[in-house]
C-alpha cells in the first residue's frame, strides 16, 4: 500500500485515515467546529465533514438531500450494495426496519443476558491469574461476535472467520476494494449455504427456528418472502453492524475505567449509576461514524453542499459539540442531560441498540466484580476507519 | 404535570423507557407512548424531566398544567 500524502489543512483535505485523526481525534474536531464547522476534502472522491451536533441531525434527518445507499467514506465508489434497511431510503426503508425491529426490543434482549454473563466469565477465567491481559484481543473483542453466532444459530466457532470478514471490510476495505470484495464474497456464501441448510432441511430448520436467519427466512413484505439478495444483504448487515461496533464501546469504557479509579470505584459502590455511566462512555467514545452520500444541492448550517460528494455523518464528533454538552470533553458518568448520538438518529437509529447496551453493561459489570482493581500496562491502540475503539489495551491487576 | 410523545419523532431509542419505566409504554417496534392520559403522578416528576434530557429525536413534551 502506498503511503497516504499527510493532511496539512483539516479543513480542506481532512483525511479520517490520517495517524493523527487514528490517535487522537477529538482536538481535530474541536478546531474545525470552531473554525469550519462543515469541513471538505478532495480526497475519496469529494467528502464533507461536519462536526457540530445541529448539523449532523439536519444531515441525519434530511434522506431527500442525504442518500443513505452508500454507508461509508472509501476511496472509489463501486455500484452500492443494498444491505436494507441500513442502505434504504424512504420509502424503502421502513418495511425492512419494521422485520427487525421486534427482533431486537430491549424486552427480546433481556434473554440473551444469562449467555452474555457466561461468555464473559468464561473469558476472563482464562486471564485472570495471569495478573494482566490484553483486554482488547483476549476478553472485549470476543463478546459481542460470540452473542451474534448464538442469535443467528451458526457455530460460536466461527466467530474469528467473522471478525476477519469485518476487519476486511470495515478497515481494509476503504482503501483495498478487491480484499472487499472478496470479503463480501465470502460471507455470501457463508450465508447462502446456511440459508440452503434450513430450507432444504425441515427437522434442521424446526430446530433453529427461534434463530435469526429462520425468522428472516419466514419475514414477508407486502405478503412475498424476501428474495435471496436482500436476505444475504440484511444478514451481512446484522454481522457487520453488531460486532466491532460494540467490542469497541466496551473497550473503550475499560480503558477509561483503567485511567480513572474514582470512577471506577464509584461504579463499584453506586452500581446503580452503571446505566447513566453506559450512556455516557457511549457519547464520549462514540465509535460508529456513519456515512451519508450528496444526492442534490442544499445547504447544511450556511454552507453549499454539492451533489456527488459523501458525508462523513461523525456521531463521534457531533456528541463532543460544547453548544449541546456541558464539559463535552470531560467523562461524567452521572451526567443527567444526554442525548447523544452514539446510535445515530432519525429513521436509521441503529436496530441493535438494545442490544449493544446490554453487552456493554454486561461486559462492564463481570469484569468489575472479578477485576475491581486495575490500570493501563501500556498505550491502548486504536481502530482505522468508521468504527472507534481500543484493538489493543493491556491491563494489569491484582485479583 | 403531564407528558406528551410525538409518534412522527419517537425513533425508539428507549431511554425515556429505561430511565422513566412508569411513564412510558412501548410498542412492537419499541416506539414509545405515554401511559394512560400521560399524567406524571407526584414524585416521578424528576423522571419525566430526565426522559426529556435524555430523548435524542426531542420527542417528549411537558405539558405543566
Amino acid at each position: 500500500m502506498t503511503p497516504r500524502k499527510p493532511v496539512t489543512d483539516w479543513a480542506t483535505d481532512w483525511d479520517h485515515l490520517d495517524p493523527r485523526w487514528r490517535e487522537d481525534p477529538y482536538p481535530i474536531w474541536d478546531k474545525l467546529r470552531r473554525s469550519c464547522p462543515i469541513a471538505h476534502t478532495e480526497r475519496y472522491q469529494g467528502a464533507y465533514l461536519p462536526t457540530r451536533y445541529e448539523d449532523v441531525r439536519a444531515i441525519a434527518n434530511d434522506s431527500t438531500h442525504f442518500s443513505s445507499r452508500r454507508v461509508i467514506v472509501r476511496e472509489v465508489r463501486p455500484e452500492p450494495m443494498p444491505s436494507p434497511p441500513i442502505t434504504s431510503d424512504p420509502p424503502h426503508h421502513k418495511p425492512y426496519k419494521q422485520l427487525l425491529l421486534p427482533l431486537f426490543t430491549a424486552e427480546a434482549m433481556t434473554g440473551l443476558e444469562p449467555k452474555a454473563r457466561a461468555i464473559c466469565n468464561e473469558l476472563i477465567n482464562k486471564f485472570i491469574a495471569d495478573g494482566h491481559c490484553d483486554a482488547a484481543q483476549q476478553y472485549t473483542r470476543h463478546i459481542p461476535v460470540k452473542v451474534i453466532t448464538h442469535m443467528l444459530g451458526v457455530p460460536e466457532t466461527d466467530s474469528d472467520q467473522f471478525i476477519k470478514w469485518i476487519h476486511e471490510i470495515l478497515e481494509l476495505g476503504i482503501t483495498d476494494d478487491v480484499v472487499l470484495m472478496q470479503a463480501v464474497r465470502e460471507m455470501a456464501e457463508y450465508f447462502a449455504d446456511h440459508i440452503a441448510q434450513r430450507r432444504d432441511n425441515p427437522e434442521r430448520r424446526n430446530r433453529s427456528k427461534d434463530d435469526l436467519i429462520s425468522q428472516l427466512l419466514e419475514a414477508r413484505i407486502d405478503g412475498k418472502l424476501l428474495d435471496d439478495q436482500h436476505l444475504n444483504g440484511m444478514l451481512r448487515l446484522l454481522l457487520i453492524a453488531g460486532i466491532d461496533t460494540t467490542w469497541s464501546g466496551m473497550g473503550a469504557a475499560l480503558w477509561h475505567l483503567a485511567r480513572t479509579p474514582v470512577d471506577r470505584d464509584r461504579l463499584i459502590t453506586e452500581p446503580a449509576l452503571m446505566p447513566m455511566a453506559i450512556e455516557e462512555f457511549l457519547r464520549a467514545f462514540s465509535p460508529v461514524t456513519m456515512a451519508r452520500e450528496v444526492v442534490k444541492d442544499t445547504e447544511i448550517g450556511g454552507c453549499p453542499i454539492k451533489a456527488g460528494n459523501m458525508v462523513l455523518l461523525s456521531f463521534p464528533a457531533a456528541n463532543r459539540d460544547p453548544a449541546v454538552f456541558r464539559d463535552a470533553d470531560k467523562v461524567i458518568i452521572d451526567r443527567k442531560e444526554n442525548r447523544h448520538f452514539a446510535f445515530g438518529l432519525g429513521i436509521h437509529r441503529c436496530v441493535g441498540s438494545n442490544l449493544a447496551r446490554l453487552e456493554m453493561t454486561v461486559a462492564v459489570e463481570e469484569w468489575l466484580k472479578r477485576i475491581p482493581r486495575f490500570t493501563l500496562a501500556g498505550d491502548a491502540a486504536w481502530s482505522e476507519g468508521t468504527v472507534r475503539g481500543p484493538r489493543q489495551l493491556p491491563i494489569k491487576f491484582s485479583s | 404535570m403531564r407528558i406528551r410523545v410525538d409518534p412522527d419523532k419517537c425513533q425508539g431509542h428507549n431511554r425515556c423507557k429505561a430511565l422513566a419505566p412508569e411513564l412510558f409504554a412501548l410498542d412492537r417496534f419499541g416506539n414509545a407512548s405515554a401511559v394512560g392520559d400521560g399524567r406524571v403522578s407526584s414524585g416521578l416528576e424528576e423522571k419525566a424531566r430526565l426522559a426529556v434530557a435524555n430523548c435524542p429525536e426531542l420527542a417528549i413534551e411537558i405539558v405543566e398544567d
